[in-house]
């Protein structure tokens, strides 16, 4: 269960407007109603359980430390919006 | 029969006989897809010419007697969320829709390297966030057996593609039922290989731990065919094991005597539409005939997969979604703050549902419900896995419808959590990393909706999985 202010909470973490009131109103009842559907897993008895974070049971996967250059730079700076000076995007000053 | 209502297989002799060339077949492909995929809508971006182009090498490798694979020459399709340098790649969302890929997927590789012509990239939902290509950007895919319904999803475009015979094969993506289905809506045959079967590097991620590529045509053999080429480790994803891969196309031909397959009595609690019911006793006849002996065993902690599902899934994915910050690719906004753009490039580049699961996400995994949601949904996973390893040690392999109904119309479903509830059947087998295919069986008696059935085998048995998908095709197509 959510309150409108817990949601508008979680959608500024999100970095996501939520717009008007009405649409704050619809994504807090989906977003409760989805929450009280999977908290019905709160009922199964998980004491002794260990939990899975991947099935595969491959651990510790290492290569060698060689350096590769893709040679792509520029390509990847053509991906984005924003201007390329020195090799690198424009933006926004962060402080 | 004319050149596109060929199989993969068919198609791949006639090639390599001299019989058909790889332009007449692609052409004959393009014909199709100009003259009914405006109804259809199973594509995002058509790429004609380099399939013309792709179709020519092809034919001259044919003639030079240096064909690459039995796929060179064939023409096929990937889901847009396969990144290819070619074409953009749109994940079927807003903040994609100019995104132009500088590497391509190893799977797409691997595919090129075979010599496979590519006609297109096919819709999804949006970012494979849904089960009926409602969400995309693109519009909703038209199931090509009645055009008021829905393909399925996500891998909705893929699969309607095959059923339309626009393609000779395709790859989709599974994290949850996307590719079986699809599959099961539109007739064709879609292939959930175990976790780590397939290289995902290159293909837009929805929950890593649960994310695999596949792949999806008409028959088992023609899956069998692709999975061979796509299959193996690879350097660039951490998550392949170094496992050998089978003789597919081989493996595939033997018969099922002997073999125990197992019917989970949980899956047939469940509310199941009277035909889908139906047609699965009715493959359950073919598999005896064919020599198998079939068990009731229990999964008892399945009904809680859709629940831990849709905890994993979207904690995943708001981890996932938050490299789409506007700035390094997408449609990024303007904006005088870099929380401006943020903010901008996200609200007009997600749609709904991929909002809800990023709070959702956010939700799980904050402090003070990390351990109530995420965390308890992992040990069910646990518990789901031994469920799953315990039958396995009981049966070789399992058999279940793939959802509880046919084919939905368009708009039926709008809700999330019935949306949800879609992956009932299939979401278990990715939390557990198993294998798994969607096998048309059937049609329903008064519409004539396709109907498949679910096969269900352990981690890296997708030659068992094809191998029996395969067997059941083999007897229909005899007993017509």
């Amino acid at each position: 269960m959510v309150t409108k202010t817990e949601l508008k909470h979680l959608a500024k973490l999100a970095k996501l407007h939520l717009g008007d009131e009405k649409e704050v109103e619809k994504f807090t009842h989906d977003i409760s109603r989805i929450l009280e559907f999977v908290g019905q897993l709160q009922e199964v008895d998980t004491k002794s359980v260990q939990p899975t974070f991947q099935v595969t049971g491959l651990q510790n996967v290492m290569r060698n430390d060689e350096i590769e250059v893709s040679g792509k730079e520029a390509e990847l700076l053509e991906c984005s919006v924003f201007s390329i000076e020195n090799n690198s995007l424009k933006i926004p000053k962060i402080l | 029969m004319s050149l596109v209502s060929k199989s993969l297989f068919e198609l791949s002799e006639l090639f390599r006989d001299g019989k058909a060339s790889s332009r007449e077949i692609t052409d004959a492909f393009i014909t199709e897809i100009e003259n009914r995929d405006k109804e259809i809508n199973s594509f995002v971006t058509q790429t004609f010419d380099l399939a013309r182009e792709m179709a020519d090498s092809s034919d001259a490798r044919r003639a030079n007697d240096s064909l690459l694979s039995p796929l060179d020459g064939m023409p096929m399709t990937l889901k847009d969320v396969v990144c290819t340098k070619e074409v953009r790649t749109t994940a079927s969302s807003n903040i994609l829709k100019d995104f132009v890929s500088p590497y391509d997927a190893t799977v797409w590789k691997k595919l090129k390297d075979a010599g496979v012509v590519l006609l297109g990239k096919t819709n999804t939902d949006e970012f494979t966030m849904g089960a009926s290509t409602q969400t995309s950007a693109f519009g909703v895919t038209k199931n090509p057996h009645d055009i008021t319904r829905v393909a399925g999803g996500s891998s909705g475009g893929s699969a309607a593609a095959v059923a339309a015979h626009f393609c000779a094969g395709s790859i989709g993506t599974d994290t949850g039922g996307s590719l079986r289905q699809p599959a099961h809506f539109c007739g064709v045959t879609g292939l959930k290989v175990s976790y780590g079967r397939v290289s995902r590097w290159g293909t837009i991620p929805m929950a890593s731990s649960l994310d695999t590529v596949g792949p999806i045509a008409q028959t088992a053999q023609d899956c069998a065919m692709i999975l061979q080429a796509i299959a193996g480790q690879d350097s660039k994803d951490s998550t392949t094991p170094p496992h050998s891969v089978p003789d597919y196309v081989n493996e595939i031909k033997q018969n099922l005597s002997g073999m125990k397959i197992g019917l989970p009595k949980e899956y047939f609690e469940n509310d199941i539409n009277k035909d889908v019911l139906e047609i699965i006793q009715s493959s359950k006849a073919i598999l005896e005939d064919l020599g198998v002996t079939l068990v009731d065993v229990s999964l008892p902690h399945i009904k809680y997969a859709i629940p831990a599902y849709y905890i994993i899934v979207p904690s995943e994915i708001s981890s996932n979604m938050s490299r789409y910050d506007g700035i390094r690719f997408g449609s990024g906004k303007k904006g005088e703050a870099l929380d401006d753009i943020y903010f901008e490039t996200r609200n007009k580049g997600f749609d709904d549902e991929v909002k809800r699961r990023i709070m959702v996400g956010i939700y799980c995994l904050s402090t003070g419900h990390v351990d109530g949601y995420y965390l308890q949904a992992q040990k069910v996973r646990t518990l789901i896995k031994q469920d799953f390893d315990k039958v396995f040690t009981q049966v070789d392999a399992l058999l279940s419808p793939v959802s509880p109904t046919p084919a939905f119309r368009i708009g039926e479903v709008l809700d999330p959590i019935q949306m949800y509830l879609e992956d009932m059947f299939t979401s278990s087998a990715n939390l557990a990393g198993i294998c798994g295919i969607s096998v048309p069986v059937g049609k329903t008696e008064e519409a004539g909706l396709p109907i498949g059935a679910q096969i269900l085998g352990p981690a890296f048995k997708e030659e068992r999985v094809l191998r029996i998908a395969h067997q059941i095709q083999k007897s229909i197509r005899e007993s017509r």
